[in-house]
């Protein structure tokens, strides 16, 4: 119950007090005058913002990079575009497709490509998300650079046949004659605040079960573009999912030219001893600051770690944590049950049983369709993280 | 002293695979124009006062409005019974509507409360009623369910016919072609219709659809191509259809040509895929004041009468506005409900171990 309510704090809703109509009803042009909409009974006492969310989290940007280079301020989706222009400038195979890429795509990942590179290079795709990934599959088996765009990552099931039958089974099933190394699909990630049931997904779990498949999900421009890189020139198909809400949200200076950063290499954010906090994307941002959180509020001392890549994982790293921490936390907002918190869980079980001081635990969303209207007490936030790890180091 | 019955002018239609179409003629009577009238009219009403709402900050989730588009669902409403089936995409505010919804279970189900038609738990997009299976995220999913409902309907031997919605986007979706070919190899009760709004979100048609005939798509199946801004035109061609998948002949594809006058969704922030001079041109095309014309130039009603109406039915949205507003919100137990069917209730596994919900799934 104080875990709710707790949550309840942070779901602010607002209203304006005074509004205008004008216009309705097409034929009669006329204004109804100011009418006072009433607030409901639970808005009244609020006097604050008029969002309609409060964000769950506040985006901890990274230190400016200095080893690739001169930097330029970037939010996520302009971080995005920097990699692709790169890529279409470095590599004249390369081509980029998807729904509505040609006008610079729904999130802005593709503005002025096209303009640049010629249509024949930066194209729409008919809305198929099936024939979007088999034709990317053919364009990189063929050898050309293949970046595929599916619009949401919640639309990408009807291509989930091509992408787990074929393109992961390519290279193996042909003893390494072909491959289709060459993909890269790139799709929107993540809980945005209003995406309801089919804008908010987080499909990573799925296909994770999937050998053969590299899956990649940054928490920042300067990773987005560097893992994206990664992925683009990775020699095995690469699945790279972007957290939408962090698309504006998140702007640091980004390395204006070209650099990679490794995959399945996880990375250390803050460095603690007694417990371990293993997160990607948006939650990494949310992870911190429950880090803080249980330093202030709590004197524990937290380890976070950003997956990065989710397949292949890095499970030196982690186990490593593990074993100095001796207690695991692992958070994300897909539904716990056959999350990849479950894998990281049962891995680290074998790998650190006698190291650990209490069971993990894995903070994540509920076992139901992403909620509409529920979404703030769905979503694994820093409260509900903070109570786990309450119980870990009380156990 | 208003004249009771008048026959109509309309556009006749493109046919493929089929000998004649519908007749290029349309009576309608005085109680039958106005009621085409309210209802095209409470769904553009509604339309704007929820783009008023979102603009507010009050709505959650992607929102897609029918402004411009009203003649399609009212049209067909007016064709077929309350008996038939009805599925369509996103965009389902106005059929929502006509097949049943009222005004305010609409406007409280966009706004995520208690009163709304799925109780607050499906938003915008996910509204349903007897024999309408929704509002579908997903684009072109629903048109192979339809195939569905309609092989249950042959089944069942009712008599009674699907129509499944769709728009010129989802006219390239591979399960599509798979839905055509079963409707036809087994003669199944259903019409197909593509309103084609000539913008599948930001990319027009003609750039994606290598045939941009989209009646003609299914070779074998017969279809016709509609005029989708004139509500006459598409009741004739609902009707012509109807009476065509209940002869048994099996399915037959609808074409509306129509147009969305507003964004894709409230959301959409890209100003600059469709230009201001088309814009104004399907405007003035607007079906609800070519049906007032016509009707009003025939002597079967007046101008003041139809101010009458708009108040009325400006009054109802705004007191369904102020529902959609006030109301509460679900209950917080009510997000892990209904999951699966189980009796009796289930747990559901929480955030985290010590969270554990109980969900419902046997309705009461």
């Amino acid at each position: 119950i104080t875990i709710m309510a707790a949550a309840a704090r942070f779901f602010v809703r607002g209203a304006h007090p005074k509004l205008s109509f004008s216009g309705v009803c097409a034929s009669a042009q006329r204004s109804l005058g100011a009418g006072l909409l009433k607030l409901s009974p639970s808005c009244a006492s609020r006097t604050k913002t008029h969002k309609r969310h409060a964000a769950h989290f506040t985006f901890q940007p990274d230190p400016v990079p200095t080893q690739y280079g001169p930097t330029q301020k970037m939010n996520l989706f302009q971080s995005v575009t920097s990699a692709l222009d790169n890529t279409l400038a470095s590599d004249p195979t390369a081509v980029i497709f998807g729904e509505d890429v040609a006008f610079g795509g729904v999130f802005r990942c593709t503005v002025g490509l096209r303009d640049k590179y010629g249509k024949d290079r930066v194209f729409n795709t008919p809305l198929c998300e099936q024939g979007i990934v088999g034709f990317g599959i053919g364009v990189a088996v063929a050898g050309a650079t293949a970046i595929a765009e599916i619009q949401f990552a919640d639309y990408i099931y009807p291509a989930f046949d091509q992408i787990v039958n074929e393109a992961a089974k390519y290279r193996y099933r042909s003893g390494n004659m072909f491959d289709c190394g060459n993909l890269t699909i790139r799709a929107p990630w993540g809980c945005v605040g209003h995406g309801s049931l089919y804008h908010s997904q987080s499909p990573e779990a799925f296909f994770a079960h999937c050998p053969g498949l590299k899956i990649v999900i940054p928490r920042g421009p300067v990773q987005a573009k560097g893992l994206l890189l990664s992925c683009i020139s990775d020699k095995n198909p690469c699945i790279f999912f972007e957290p939408k809400i962090l698309y504006r949200a998140a702007v640091e200076q980004v390395p204006v030219d070209a650099y990679t950063i490794p995959l399945s290499q996880a990375e250390v954010l803050q460095e603690g001893s007694d417990v371990t906090l293993v997160a990607w994307g948006t939650q990494i941002h949310v992870m911190k600051e429950v880090a803080n959180m249980a330093q202030e509020k709590l004197g524990v001392s937290c380890e976070v770690i950003d997956l990065q890549t989710i397949l292949p994982w890095d499970i030196d790293t982690v186990c490593k944590s593990v074993a100095k921490t001796g207690r695991l936390l692992i958070s994300h907002e897909a539904p716990v049950t056959g999350g990849f918190a479950a894998e990281i869980s049962s891995t680290v079980q074998e790998e650190c049983f006698l190291n650990l001081e209490a069971p993990i635990s894995r903070v994540c969303g509920y076992d139901t369709p992403f909620p509409h209207i529920f979404e703030p007490f769905y979503i694994p936030d820093k409260w509900k993280c903070l109570e786990a790890i309450k119980k870990m180091i009380n156990y | 002293d208003f004249t009771q019955q008048v026959t109509f002018d309309i556009k006749k239609c493109d046919v493929h695979g089929l000998e004649e179409g519908p007749a290029d003629t349309s009576v309608l009577t005085r109680d039958q124009g106005l009621g085409l009238y309210r209802s095209m009219q409470t769904i553009r009403c509604m339309e704007q006062h929820v783009d008023l709402l979102y603009r507010q900050k009050l709505i959650l989730g992607p929102c897609h409005l029918y402004i411009g588009q009203e003649a399609c669902a009212v049209g067909i409403e007016a064709s077929i019974d309350k008996a038939d089936h009805l599925i369509t995409s996103y965009r389902s505010h106005g059929f929502s509507f006509t097949r049943g919804v009222s005004v305010r279970e609409i406007l409280a189900e966009i706004t995520g409360r208690r009163g709304g038609v799925s109780k607050g738990r499906g938003g915008p997009m996910h509204m349903y009623a007897p024999n309408f299976y929704g509002g579908n995220g997903i684009v072109g999913s629903q048109v192979p369910l339809g195939a569905g409902v309609a092989l249950a309907c042959q089944y069942r031997g009712n008599d009674q016919i699907c129509v499944a919605v769709y728009g010129d986007g989802a006219a390239n979706q591979g399960q599509l072609f798979e839905a055509y070919n079963m409707a036809a190899l087994w003669k199944l009760p259903i019409i197909f219709v593509c309103e084609n709004n000539r913008y599948a979100k930001w990319t027009p048609m003609q750039r994606v659809s290598a045939c941009t005939d989209l009646y003609k798509r299914a070779d074998y199946i017969p279809g016709l191509r509609v005029d989708g801004m004139d509500v006459l035109c598409v009741r004739e061609a609902s009707k012509f259809a109807k009476d065509h998948c209940q002869s048994g002949k099996g399915p037959i594809i609808l074409e509306l040509q129509t147009y969305r006058f507003h964004r894709h969704g409230t959301a959409d922030r890209h100003p600059s895929y469709r230009n201001e001079a088309e814009v104004q041109e399907y405007s003035n095309k607007d079906p609800i004041s070519r049906l007032a014309g016509q009707v009003i130039h025939a002597n079967m009603t007046s101008a003041q009468e139809f101010e009458e109406i708009d108040m009325e039915i400006r009054k109802e949205v705004e007191e369904a506005s102020q529902f959609a507003i006030t109301d509460q919100e679900p209950p917080l137990h009510d997000l892990c409900n209904y999951v699966y069917h189980n009796s009796p209730p289930l747990k559901i596994r929480g955030i985290h171990r010590w969270a554990t919900l109980v969900s419902i799934g046997n309705t009461l």
